[in-house]
This record gives C-alpha cells, structure tokens and sequence, in this order.
C-alpha cells in the first residue's frame, strides 16, 4: 500500500507581551517548541530523521546551515534535511517536501521548525538589508523594508481597482476581532475601523495597524505516515494538495504589483492536486504581514475575482461569525509574528480541524486552505488540508 | 561636498558599474537586449526576457511615469529621518524597464500614479550620483 504523509503533531511556546514566557535563546524556543510538536504527536524525538528548518537567526554563524545546527541541538541525526528559505511561507512549502520524501520513503518522520527571539532580543534586522548584488537598487533610497514595497503594492491596488483604505482596515478589525477569542494572541483589544484609519501614518497608504506585530515566538509541525500515526495512536490531518512559487525579491521586480502571481501559481497547483474546488473549503489561514497581503492573497486564491477583494473583505464578512472565517488565531497582526509566521497558519489550521480552537472553534470544518506568503510579496505556498 | 554622505550606498560590482559610472556623468545607461531588443532593469548578464547573452549598455531618455509610490512616514533608519516625509517611486521608464527611486519634490501630496517624471542626478559624493526623479507637472 501506498505511504501517505500525514500531520500528526503542532506545538507552540508561550508568548506573554509578545516575548517568550521565560525568556530563553533561539535554540532554546525552537526545542521547546519541537518538544510540545511531538509530544502532541506521541512520538519520540529520536525517532525524527528528518528536520526542516528556516530561520533569520544566528547569521552570520551557526544559523548559516540552520537544520545541521538544530539537528546538533536536538541530539538528532537526520537523514532528510530541508533548508529552503523562501521568506514566511517557507514551512508551507516545507509541509509539500516533506511529504513528498514521506511518501517515497525517504523519511519516517519530519520535524518542521521554525523560532525567533526578536522582540526579546531587539534585533529585527530587515531594515538593515545591506546595499549589495540586487539590494543596491533598493536600498539607496531609503524605501522602509519591507512596508515600503508593500505600500507601493497596496497603491497599485487602489488605482487599478479602486480599493480603499477603509477596506484594508477592515481586515485589521476583524482579525482583531478573532485574537480577543485567543488567550494566547498579543493584541485582544476590539479595534473599530476608525482607529486603524487614524493610526500612525507608516508607508502611505499604510498605516501602524495595517502591519504585522513585531514578537517573539517558535513553533513546529510534526508529519509522518499515516501507518505509522495509527501506530502512535494519533490523530491524523490529511494532506490533499500544495504547490509553491516564487517570483522576485526586489520588489522592483515584482510580475504586477497589483496581482500575487506566486499565490496564483501555488494555489492552483494545490488545488489541481486536492481536486477540489473553492466550495469545499471551509477555513483559510492565511499569512498577514500587512492587511494588503490579505486582500491581494485573497483574489489570488481565487476566493474573488482580481480587484474585488476589497468588496469581498467588506461588511466584516472575514470575522468571528462572518461568512468567511480567515486568520482565526489572531493572525500575524494580532496574535504574533515573530518574523517568518507561516508555521503559525499550520499549526493553527491542525488545531482547527482537530476541533481545539477553543472559543475561537470554527463549527463544521473539514478542509482548510493554509497558504504562505514570503519575501516582499515574493513567494507563496499553498497547503491543503482535511480532517477526514 | 562638506557634510559626509551616512545614508546606504551601492557595493557596486562589475555588473552593476557601467550603470554607476553612468550615472556620475549624468547619464541614464541600462542593459538592452540584442536578442529580443528589449531594456531591463537592474543590470543583469542574461536577459530576464529571453535569457540571452547578447546584451549592450544604452543611455536612455531618462523620461517615464509613475507606476507606484509610497510616501514614508517613518524612515528607513536613523540616516533617512531628516528626509521625513519622502517619496519612494517606482518609474516605469519609456524603454520599458521599472526602477525604483526618489521623486524630489517640494509637496509630497501631489504625486500620483501616471504623473510624467525626468531624471534628475544628484552627486552625493564625489564618486556617488544617485539618479533620482522630478515631476514634469512640478
Ligand atoms: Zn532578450
């Protein structure tokens, strides 16, 4: 019988404030939050033999192979290792690899991690990106990084289709909405519309509660075969579909920057592979480093047609008890986003699915749609996943 | 030149420096295909077009539109806080090719997506000559 790769295990480490409760190296958070992963798995860490790791921490230094450090710290020898650092959506990509080495046999069982202590460590460096190869174009003039290219992203927008910002803002209210459900999430205080309007002024058109928090934070995901959960007793979340791409990493580069182009081709991808349409998808996590993420990721999923989203986000329909639940953790603009959020889309998908979202339950769910954005706009991962 | 120079400036590298030098005599160059006879932008050694080799420098009019831009709030450092506020534009220059820069302008509320904007060069430094933009309606 075929290997089917299958999520087993999520975990997370506690945030108080937007820092780790505890306090604790990036080494340490991303143990711990492995150990949380498998313990919710069942599984032992010495039976993982394959680890896939992206980070921004420990450079230059250890984190230059950041898996053959982990892998060191864990006290794990690894037979299947994955690198790949796409921005944010790397873990959804790293979901697709490794399934596919699940699924050839390549590996038993995967280990996705992903930490940062930024906000502890007052170290968030991507404003600093040093004016060399591509970047000297860039750089030089002072475009704030990475707001700036998506403001100019969010302009474009508005002038092709005549999006507001009053539209945007309402991401950022109902994502608000769904983090005071979460215990865990940085920022519960309601937020009218009116507030994110007049906010601090940023990169125009975007403003301080169009942009993600900027917090500490470390997660993991745990994949193994479907066998082989049976054997642990734990419950398995499918994977249907993925695909990823990636299109530019300047922002000058950009295909159209009013279109996601990478989340058009890794979402259609995944799709094909799920054999599904958009009916059967009942969750969308979705990352939200700024509120314009949401709605261009939104038309590229092809949840709306190109230049709607702003209508179709109207009306509050993404909040608790709208027609379209989206973000329910919080989101990277409430709950945390300590650099690269995508493993938190997964792990709060799993936990959705498994029905242990707690107030924040989303009633009735099979499938959910995780998709990832990385870079300035510049890649996406698509997952989808059922609980059946 | 009295004051020194503290914002970024390009490492500039054999493939970037025809466009550098250039720019320090206040000329436009950019890489033009001889393949698919298409500009782009940034230098590159293949065509991103069509991925060929065959490419040559060109001085171009230096005249385009605005794409894009954002008006900085908040600096992108310590260095650009002065500057507050400032345009950040992506041109799309008449060759075809975008480019990102600064639109110097006495009121930042006028820009807008379509405007007409000509090079301008500044010299930052005895060897750095930034080419930056005005608007034609300025
Ligand atoms: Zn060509």
């Amino acid at each position: 019988m075929a290997r089917e790769a299958v999520i087993v295990g999520v975990g997370d480490v506690p945030l108080k404030d937007g820092r780790v409760v505890g306090g604790g190296s990036v080494l340490q958070v991303q143990a711990r939050a492995a150990k949380a992963a498998l313990d919710d798995a069942g599984i032992p860490m010495r039976h993982v033999d394959g680890l896939l790791v992206a980070g921004l921490w420990g450079v230059p230094g250890p984190g230059q192979l950041p898996s053959v450090t982990l892998g060191e710290y864990l006290g794990i020898h690894p037979r299947f290792a994955d690198n790949t650092n796409i921005g944010g959506s790397a873990f959804e990509a790293h979901v697709a690899h490794a399934a596919m080495a699940i699924e050839k046999g390549y590996c038993d069982v995967a280990l996705i991690v992903y930490g940062s202590t930024q906000k502890s460590e007052r170290s968030r460096t991507l404003g600093g990106r040093p004016p060399i190869l591509t970047m000297q174009f860039e750089n030089v003039w002072g475009i704030p990084q990475p707001v700036g290219g998506y403001a100019l992203a969010a302009r474009r927008h508005m002038h092709e289709f005549g999006t507001t910002e009053e539209q945007l803002a309402e991401i950022a209210v109902a994502t608000r909405k769904w983090a005071s459900l979460n215990p865990a999430a940085t920022m519960r205080e309601p937020i009218a519309i009116d507030d994110v309007m007049n906010s601090t002024r940023i990169s125009d058109p975007l403003k301080l509660l169009d942009c993600c928090l900027v917090t500490d934070g470390a997660g993991a995901v745990v994949m193994t075969t479907a066998e082989n959960a049976r054997a642990h007793g734990a419950r398995a979340i499918h994977i249907r579909g993925y695909g990823e791409a990636h299109t530019h990493w300047s922002i000058g580069a950009m295909p159209d920057l009013a279109r996601l182009t990478a989340a058009e081709m890794a979402s259609r991808r995944a799709f094909e592979m799920a054999g599904i349409g958009h009916d059967a998808i009942d969750l969308v996590e979705c990352y939200d480093s700024f509120t314009i993420t949401v709605l261009m990721t939104l038309e590229a999923l092809g949840f709306c047609k190109r230049g709607e989203g702003g209508a179709f986000v109207s009306g509050q329909r993404t909040a608790p008890g709208g027609a379209f639940p989206l973000n329910t953790n919080g989101g990277g603009l409430s709950y945390c986003h300590p650099g690269m959020y995508g493993i938190f889309l997964l792990v709060e998908a799993v936990r959705q699915l498994r029905g242990e979202a707690g107030e924040r339950q989303v009633a009735d769910l099979a499938t959910a749609l995780v998709h990832g954005t990385g870079g300035t706009l510049s890649s996406g991962a698509t997952v989808i996943l059922s609980n059946n | 030149m009295s004051e020194v120079y503290e914002k970024p400036q390009p490492v500039i590298d054999p493939g970037t420096k025809p466009f550098w030098d250039a720019a320090r005599e206040h000329r436009l160059s950019i890489p033009r295909c001889r393949s698919c006879g298409k500009h782009h932008f940034y230098p590159r050694e293949l065509c991103p077009h069509c991925h060929s080799d065959d490419l040559e420098w060109t001085d171009v009019g230096g005249k385009g539109e605005v794409y894009s831009y954002t008006i900085a709030r908040k600096p992108a450092g310590p260095v650009f806080a002065a500057d507050v506020p400032y345009v950040i534009a992506m041109i799309v220059l008449d060759e075809g090719p975008r480019m990102l820069t600064n639109i110097v302008t006495e009121d930042v509320e006028k820009v807008r997506i379509g405007d007409r904007v000509t090079v301008r060069f500044d010299d930052v430094t005895p060897e750095l000559t930034l080419p930056k933009f005005t608007l034609d309606k300025d």
